[in-house]
C-alpha cells in the first residue's frame, strides 16, 4: 500500500485502494522467497508502488456474485489481468494493449444488433447496463497460447439480448464485430488480421447461460485494454473467441468467417473449444500455465476439457477433432 | 590497434554482451514481468539470432573496414551466440517440459518449427566445444575451419525456426529482416569464394 500525502498531511485510502488480502499475502510470500538479494531490495519498492497503482481506477460497477457460475480458483491479480493481454487492435505484444489502449473512447458507445431478428435495435451503453441485472462471475480464461487466468467478470447472459431481439427462424449463428477505428486503435494499421475483428457462435452456443455479455471486471467497468466498454466472455472456448469492444452483433444464416479462422484456417477453427486432446499444430494444448501461480518451480497444470465447464451437450455427436 | 586496446575492447564487448542476460534476471526478480517465462524464452531466442548475425558479420566488416583486430572478437561473440542458444534451449526443457527429456523429444519430433531450432542448437554444440586454442591445434586449422563453416547452416536454420514461429500470425517483419541480413552475410561468402576461384577477375579480394 502506497501512503499518499496531500499538502495537509496523510490522506486515507479509499476502500477500493486497499490491497486485497490475497495480494498482500502473496507479496509476503514473495518477500520471503526473495531472501533479499541486493537487486531485490530496490526492486521491492518498485513492485510495491506498482501494485498499489494497479488497484484499479475505473468507475465502480456494482453487481451480485453469481455463485452458481463462479469458479473456486484463486483470482488472478488485477495488474496481471490488465497488463498481459492479446488485443491486436493495440499491438501484438502482450504489454501493448496496456500501453496503447488509452486512446480508446468507450463512451459514447452504441452496439447495433441486426440481421435475422424481429426487433433489431441499437443500444447505447446505459441501455446495455440496464438491460438485465448485472452479475459477477468468476471464470477461468484459457488462452489458445497455453496460459490461463481467473477473472471476476461483470455482465449478464447473452441470452438476455437474444430474448429481446427475437431471432427469426433463419438465424443460425451470431456474429460479433469489434470496433476498427484507426484513430483510436493504432494496431488496426497493421495487416496482422483482417479488420474489423470478427467472431461468431452458433445460436445455441450464444444462448448458453455461460455466454456472458460483459461490461466490467474486478468490480469496475472494463479497462480499455480488456475490451471496453462491452465484450463477450465464453469461458469454455479459447480466449480469442470472446470478441472485445463490440460495435455490431448480427444474427445470420451462415457460419461467419471469423478473423483468426480466415488468417490461419488450419490452426484456428470456428469452434475453438478448449480441448486438451486436440493439439494446436505448433504446440500441445494438454497443459497450461496459470499466470501468477505456475512459474519456475512448477510444472504446467493439466488443461480441462471445455476448460472445466459443463457444455458437452452442445457438441453431442460432433467429432471435435474435425470441428476444432 | 595495440594488444592493450584490443583487450580493453574485448572486455567492453564481453560486458555489453551480458547486458541482456543481466536485464532478464533483473526484470524477473523485480516482478516487472507478468509472465517472465515467456519473456525469457522470447528474449533468449532473439539474442541468439542477434549474436549469430554479429558473428557472421565479423569477417565482412574486417575486410571492408580493414579492421583485422575484429577477428580477435569473433570467438567471444560466437560463444555468446551459444550462451543465449543454451539458455533458450533450457527455457524449452525447463518451462515447457519441466526437465522431462522424453517428453521434450516427443515435442521436438512432432513440431517442425521446434525440430529446426533444435537441430540448429545441436549443431552449435561442437562449435562451442572446439572453440579453444588447444582444440584448434588438435583438429588442425583446415579441419577446424571446415567444421566451423557449420555456422552457414546454423544461422539460416535459426532464422527459419523464428520465421515459422511467427508465420501463422502474419507477423513477418522481423523474420524478414533476419532473412535479409543473413542472406547478405552469406552471399558475400559465396561471392568471395567465386572470386577466389576465378583469380583473373579478382580485384580486391585477397587473404
Amino acid at each position: 500500500m502506497l501512503i499518499k500525502r496531500s499538502p495537509n498531511g496523510i490522506e486515507l485510502p479509499f476502500p477500493s485502494e486497499i490491497t486485497p488480502r490475497a495480494v498482500f499475502e502473496n507479496r509476503r510470500a514473495f518477500i520471503r522467497q526473495m531472501a533479499v538479494g541486493s537487486i531485490a531490495g530496490g526492486a521491492l519498492l518498485e513492485m510495491l508502488s506498482r501494485e498499489a497503482f494497479a488497484q484499479g481506477t475505473g468507475p465502480k460497477l456494482p453487481a451480485q456474485r453469481n455463485a452458481a457460475y463462479s469458479a473456486q480458483d484463486k483470482l488472478t491479480a488485477l495488474h496481471d489481468a490488465t497488463h498481459y493481454n492479446n488485443f491486436y487492435e493495440f499491438g501484438t505484444d502482450k504489454s501493448d494493449p496496456a500501453e496503447n489502449a488509452g486512446t480508446l473512447r468507450p463512451r459514447p458507445w452504441t452496439v447495433s444488433i441486426e440481421g435475422e431478428v424481429k426487433k433489431p435495435m441499437t443500444l447505447d451503453l446505459d441501455a446495455l447496463l440496464k438491460l438485465a441485472p448485472l452479475e459477477e462471475r468468476v471464470y477461468r480464461l484459457r488462452c489458445v497460447e497455453g496460459w490461463s487466468m481467473v477473472i471476476p467478470w461483470i455482465g449478464y447472459s447473452f441470452a438476455e439480448i437474444i430474448k429481446r431481439v427475437e431471432p427469426t427462424g433463419n438465424a443460425k449463428y451470431v456474429e460479433f464485430i469489434s470496433l476498427a477505428d484507426r484513430k483510436q486503435m493504432p494496431g488496426v494499421n497493421s495487416r496482422v488480421l483482417d479488420w474489423p475483428y470478427t467472431e461468431g457462435l452458433r445460436l445455441d452456443e450464444a444462448n448458453h447461460p455461460l455466454a456472458l455479455l460483459t461490461l466490467g471486471m474486478y468490480g469496475e467497468t472494463l479497462p480499455n485494454q480488456n475490451g471496453a466498454p462491452v465484450r463477450m466472455v465464453l469461458p469454455w472456448k479459447y480466449g480469442f473467441k470472446s470478441a472485445k469492444s463490440i460495435v455490431k452483433i448480427r444474427f445470420v444464416r451462415d457460419m461467419p468467417r471469423t478473423s483468426w479462422n480466415r488468417s490461419a484456417p488450419s490452426e484456428y477453427g470456428f469452434y475453438s473449444n478448449v480441448n486438451p486432446n486436440v493439439d494446436h499444430p505448433r504446440w500441445s494444448q494438454a497443459s497450461e500455465r496459470r499466470i501468477g501461480e505456475d512459474s519456475f518451480l512448477s510444472r504446467k497444470r493439466k488443461t480441462l476439457m471445455f476448460n472445466g465447464y459443463d457444455v458437452g451437450s452442445l457438441y453431442a455427436g460432433m467429432d471435435l477433432k474435425k470441428n476444432f | 590497434m595495440t594488444p592493450k586496446q584490443v583487450t580493453a575492447i574485448k572486455a567492453a564487448v564481453f560486458a555489453l554482451a551480458l547486458v541482456p542476460f543481466v536485464r532478464l534476471i533483473y526484470l524477473t526478480l523485480t516482478g516487472a514481468l507478468v509472465e517472465p517465462l515467456q519473456f525469457i524464452t522470447r528474449s533468449t531466442g532473439d539474442w541468439t539470432l542477434y549474436f549469430l548475425c554479429i558473428t557472421l558479420a565479423v569477417t565482412p566488416l574486417r575486410r571492408f573496414l580493414k579492421w583485422n583486430w575484429l577477428l580477435k572478437l569473433r570467438r567471444m561473440v560466437g560463444l555468446f551466440a551459444f550462451f543465449y542458444a543454451l539458455l533458450h534451449f533450457t527455457t524449452f526443457l525447463w518451462f515447457d517440459h519441466f526437465f522431462d527429456v522424453a517428453d521434450m523429444l516427443r515435442d521436438v519430433a512432432k513440431r517442425p518449427f521446434i525440430l529446426v531450432g533444435f537441430i540448429a542448437f545441436v549443431l552449435l554444440v561442437p562449435l562451442a566445444v572446439t572453440s579453444t586454442n588447444a582444440m584448434v591445434r588438435r583438429l588442425g586449422g583446415k579441419r577446424w575451419q571446415w567444421l566451423h563453416r557449420l555456422i552457414y547452416a546454423i544461422a539460416p536454420l535459426g532464422v527459419l525456426h523464428f520465421w515459422w514461429m511467427k508465420a501463422a500470425k502474419h507477423d513477418l517483419n522481423q523474420p524478414m529482416l533476419f532473412v535479409g541480413i543473413v542472406t547478405v552475410l552469406l552471399a558475400l561468402r559465396v561471392w568471395w569464394a567465386w572470386q577466389k576461384q576465378t583469380p583473373a577477375r579478382a580485384g580486391v579480394a585477397q587473404r
